[in-house]
């Protein structure tokens, strides 16, 4: 289990210190999550109006948009060089390669959400940051089902050729159930009528989802990768 | 981790990609301290056999041996045996397997790590110093030659001593020197036991490097040589013979 730990510790932080010398993955993401907020506060907000229950929809849309554009990138980069082929053939757990992915999704999403959240919030006046506890769990357990799907996705598409039309089409079926509770949990939370206990039932949800997608995905990486 | 192997059998083995075959009924055996040719024209089936003995492609037919420590199959699970037949393969394919924006030392001690290896800072300067790198040891990869990048490739593949070394097209891109610097590389690891699979198409620059010579086309595996000599002459008049 150390082992397990320590090669998923060494490919994250390779990972980091590839992102962060080349910030190629980083600046792409928070440009195109950052552009598709703006795109529907242009269109929809006016006369300083947003409409109603917009905001929700719009800061999940933005999240998945974003992460199906770094999955495709952070696999690519495994693959330009056959960088994965040299991963693969360690003698160390594979599902580990698969956790350190997972891990750097995640981190990066979360960071995008921290600064889609406050523009949202601002766009489309919402009281995204009225109960943060909970805007924090429904993000991150949402953030967590999307990510684990997509980058088993990703590594299983990265020697395809057209894996760039390929990603999406194969994602998104699979994690509607996880959009839509995002969305319902996040509604419900700038719903001033909304109940918490129906943002808990979302949540909860969410949580399920991830426990599912991050076992499959764990126990069907090594198979899917090898041939 | 440190079970090892004595020689490499591959029996009847064949690949297909759907309804392409690309290789058929493949059949031979390499052993310790020996260098195995793997010679053919482009899109013989020479990568897709590399990947199978490196044990990343199953065959759909047939089986590779390595020695008493199991056959390709094994490899899928990650029980002891797929991981200590993991921890013996070395493989360096045509696309080097580099991060270019790491350094030279950067991408050796990662390697180093993932194959588990104490005092990886104290291994990635000896790779260095083998490379002939040292003072470009903290450059990006992406600022190297092809050569000094196939030479820091080839490090990174041999850095834990594995007791099979796959190779693809390892001359591409190398000057004179570097190619006699890696041939006699080679013949090094042979003296150590090291069991080498070679595919090339570069036939000037292996003559008289093999001790055996399998070649091959379309998959098929059209003749054995043992310990060739004049290779050019015997590829050609075996590629004109199988085309008549």
């Amino acid at each position: 289990m150390r082992s397990f730990f320590r090669v998923v510790w060494l490919v994250l932080r390779k990972d980091m210190t590839v992102e962060v010398r080349s910030f190629e993955i980083i600046s792409t993401t928070l440009f195109f999550a950052v552009s598709v907020v703006l795109f529907f506060a242009f269109a929809l907000v006016k006369e300083g109006q947003p409409p109603g229950d917009a905001a929700a929809g719009i800061l999940w849309i933005a999240i998945a948009f974003a992460g199906t554009l770094a999955l495709g990138r952070t696999f690519e980069r495994e693959g330009k060089s056959e960088t994965l082929r040299a991963l693969l053939l360690a003698p160390c757990d594979r599902p580990a390669i698969y956790v350190a992915k997972l891990l750097g999704m995640i981190g990066l999403l979360i960071g995008a959400e921290l600064i889609l959240v406050p523009l949202v919030a601002l766009f489309f006046q919402a009281q995204l940051l009225a109960h943060p506890f909970w805007l924090g769990a429904l993000l991150v357990s949402g953030t967590l089902g999307y990510a684990a799907v997509g980058t088993l996705f990703a590594a299983m598409l990265v020697r395809a050729r057209s894996r760039d039309v390929l990603l999406p089409i194969l994602l998104y079926p699979i994690t509607i159930p996880v959009i839509i509770a995002g969305v319902r949990g996040t509604a419900t939370l700038l719903d001033p009528a909304g109940e918490m206990a129906m943002v808990r039932f979302w949540t909860m949800l969410l949580v399920a989802f991830d426990a599912v997608f991050v076992a499959l995905a764990l126990w069907t990486f090594e198979t899917l990768m090898t041939d | 981790m440190t079970q090892n192997f004595d020689q490499v059998t591959v029996s009847d083995v064949s690949r297909h990609f759907g309804r392409r075959r690309a290789l058929s009924n493949l059949s031979f055996r390499c052993e310790t301290g020996s260098i195995l040719g793997l010679l053919g024209p482009n899109g013989a089936g020479k990568s897709t056999l590399l990947a199978i003995l490196a044990t990343l492609l199953r065959p759909t037919s047939g089986a590779v041996q390595y020695g008493s420590l199991g056959t390709v199959h094994d490899t899928q699970s990650t029980g002891v045996n797929g991981l200590a037949l993991r921890a013996q393969i070395g493989f360096l394919t045509h696309d080097l397997g580099l991060y270019t924006e790491l350094t030279a030392r950067e991408n050796l001690e990662f390697f180093a790590g993932i194959y588990g290896m104490e005092n990886v800072a104290a291994v990635a300067e000896g790779a260095l110093s083998h490379a002939d790198l040292l003072k470009r040891a903290d450059d990006p990869v992406a600022s190297f030659s092809r050569g000094m990048r196939q030479r820091i490739a080839l490090e990174r593949v041999l850095i834990h001593g594995p007791q099979l070394l796959l190779l693809d097209e390892p001359f591409t891109g190398l000057d004179d020197q570097s190619v006699a610097t890696l041939i006699a590389r080679l013949l090094d690891l042979r003296t150590k036991g090291t069991i080498t699979v070679l595919a090339t198409h570069d036939l000037e620059m292996v003559e008289g490097l093999f001790d055996q010579a399998v070649l091959i086309r379309d998959g098929r595996m059209l003749e054995t040589m043992i310990r060739p000599k004049s290779l050019r002459s015997l590829y050609q008049s075996t590629i004109k013979r199988e085309s008549q």
